[in-house]
């Protein structure tokens, strides 16, 4: 496949940005969209629009069908086991949310311990904090080192008997880092403790099998991987959320309801109070499509070549410091440039039609420990080009013209 | 839009080496701003006299340049000042940002208000406006003594 030819498929790349052609560097942020995507959604709305599993009229069946292959397109996706693992949610923050919440509910109490890392998002650390605010649970956070691998003898030595339930990201927003997930999940397993991986950063980038990797729970955001925004994934393991108590309250979600008594719906609808966001959902299976049409292998090895590129020429600019080098690493690239603030970075590059992404990416915590207040980030995403990492460091080398240093 | 406006020597300069910079000695006041966007923080201290003038003042903080420079320039627009003349100008200044490009203030000289001006630029770039002006809430929440956080997403 001539991956070259793909930007086609995506319209925004027909936009000039500042008078210049676009150049998307900001796909871990959220990604650009492809027609096929775009078509459904217009469609959908269009001709055939319906609210999903209520009424029994045509049009309600069909959209209800539609809505359906998406769950099945995702559980095929991640190699789930069953499609009613497939839990829609807003985005992976609710996915998170919902299962602290729920799980905090049930199995947290004071004292007790959450083990997550310095390398998450403040979406897999602050909906913990809300437990460690009602329930006195206590946080911990498992180290990375320099490169911004996390340590794993450090990590399995922060397991205590109190330890309850383990918060991991597969991919980190900032370094790029691949986390070895599967091995922190038999680590974890070990001690009979369960493990939500965040994936977001993982989903558009490498293979997933979330039986391999026997993960808990596992959440990712549609938007991220060329779909809609406003869904997301909740993938648990059935014995998790047949057990845990239900979430948001409404329609959909139940199965009776009396004055004095309610019962609830069965799994994946048991989460899924209220009209949920339908011509998204149905438009995210197109997103799916197009990712499976291109073949996880092909965009792993399209994207691993121009990681290596943009890397290479990176470290040939003198004032770029690139952040963290991990073992194993994804298109998410962080830099500082000498003499220069990355809001800075990012208002001249962005002159150049180049679009890129400054600030703390929401990892504070991991740009307190990398002792840094915001950095620079390329991310790279399925429509990028060698030609766009060329742009790219010719927009750098202007930053320091600007600026006016040597 | 213009990289050259935005970027002007002034900016450049004091962005580099800002005026001004550490804690003064005895300072009375205190005053912490932070956006949450960036992750741009500034703390000033200044010190009042006894008429309730502007003795000295001084910043710690990181972020990017144009709000690196602003609060150098800021600092050295408000030295003398009682506080009704620097909530005035810190409103002639909001206003240039948002919309006039015009310093208006009796309170100024030609030299201050050049530089404040250099900062005019940024009217153009409207994600880059709260980079310019939360240390001049920061200076007037420490004046007023109010005690908490100045935050770019809080104030307007």
């Amino acid at each position: 496949m001539n991956l070259n030819n793909i930007k086609n498929q995506f319209p925004i790349f027909s936009k000039k940005i500042n008078g210049k052609s676009l150049v998307y560097l900001d796909s871990s942020n959220s990604s650009q969209k492809p027609i096929s995507v775009l078509n459904k959604l217009d469609e959908f709305y269009r001709y055939e629009f319906s609210n999903v599993g209520r009424s029994i009229h045509s049009l309600a069946v069909k959209a209800t069908n539609k809505f359906d292959e998406t769950r099945v397109s995702i559980k095929n996706f991640i190699n789930a086991k069953s499609k009613d693992e497939i839990i829609f949610t807003k985005n992976a923050t609710e996915s998170i949310n919902l299962v602290a919440s729920t799980f905090g509910q049930q199995n947290i109490n004071k004292g007790d311990e959450i083990l997550i890392t310095e390398l998450e998002h403040h979406s897999n650390y602050v909906p913990w904090h809300y437990l460690r605010k009602i329930k006195g649970a206590v946080i911990k956070f498992a180290p990375i080192n320099e490169d911004g691998d996390i340590e794993i003898n450090k990590f399995e030595k922060l397991i205590t008997p109190k330890t309850k339930i383990v918060g991991i990201t597969h991919l980190s927003n900032v370094t790029g880092t691949i986390v070895p997930v599967k091995e922190i999940v038999e680590i974890a397993h070990k001690k009979n403790i369960p493990v939500l991986i965040d994936g977001c950063q993982s989903a558009p980038h490498i293979k997933i099998d979330v039986q391999d990797i026997d993960c808990d729970f596992y959440v990712m955001s549609a938007h991220k991987v060329y779909g809609p925004t406003g869904v997301g994934i909740l993938y648990g393991k059935k014995k998790w959320l047949e057990n845990l108590p239900p979430y948001m309250g409404g329609g959909g979600m139940i199965s009776e309801v009396k004055k004095d008594k309610i019962t609830y719906a069965s799994l994946p609808e048991k989460y899924e109070a209220g009209t949920m966001p339908t011509a998204e959902v149905i438009a995210f299976n197109e997103s799916i499509k197009f990712m499976n049409s291109i073949g996880i292998q092909n965009l792993m090895n399209h994207e691993k070549e121009l990681t290596n590129y943009a890397l290479e020429k990176l470290k040939k600019i003198n004032a770029v410091k690139l952040i963290g080098n991990p073992k194993n690493k994804a298109g998410v690239i962080s830099f500082t440039i000498k003499g220069i603030h990355p809001h800075d970075i990012a208002t001249i590059l962005d002159e150049d039609g180049v679009a890129i992404r400054a600030g703390h990416h929401c990892c504070q915590i991991l740009h307190e420990k990398l002792n840094l207040s915001a950095t620079a980030r390329v991310s790279l995403g399925i429509y990028n080009t060698k030609e766009d990492i060329d742009i790219l460091c010719k927009a750098i080398e202007n930053c320091r013209k600007v600026f006016k240093l040597k | 839009m213009d990289l050259k406006e935005l970027y002007q020597d002034i900016i450049l300069d004091h962005g580099k080496s800002p005026r001004n910079f550490g804690k003064c000695k005895g300072y009375s006041h205190k005053g912490k701003g932070y956006n949450p966007l960036c992750g741009d923080q500034v703390e000033v201290y200044l010190k009042l006299n006894d008429k309730k003038k502007v003795e000295d003042l001084k910043f710690e903080g990181s972020g990017c340049a144009i709000s690196i420079a602003s609060t150098s320039i800021m600092t050295e627009s408000v030295k003398g000042k009682s506080f009704d003349e620097v909530k005035e100008i810190m409103n002639t200044f909001l206003d240039m940002i948002r919309n006039t490009s015009e310093i208006q203030s009796n309170h100024l000289d030609e030299d201050q208000k050049t530089k404040l001006m250099s900062l005019s630029g940024v009217k153009q770039f409207p994600m880059r406006v709260k980079c310019a002006t939360l240390s001049w809430h920061t200076l007037v929440s420490a004046m007023e003594e109010r005690k908490i956080e100045v935050n770019t997403e809080v104030i307007d």
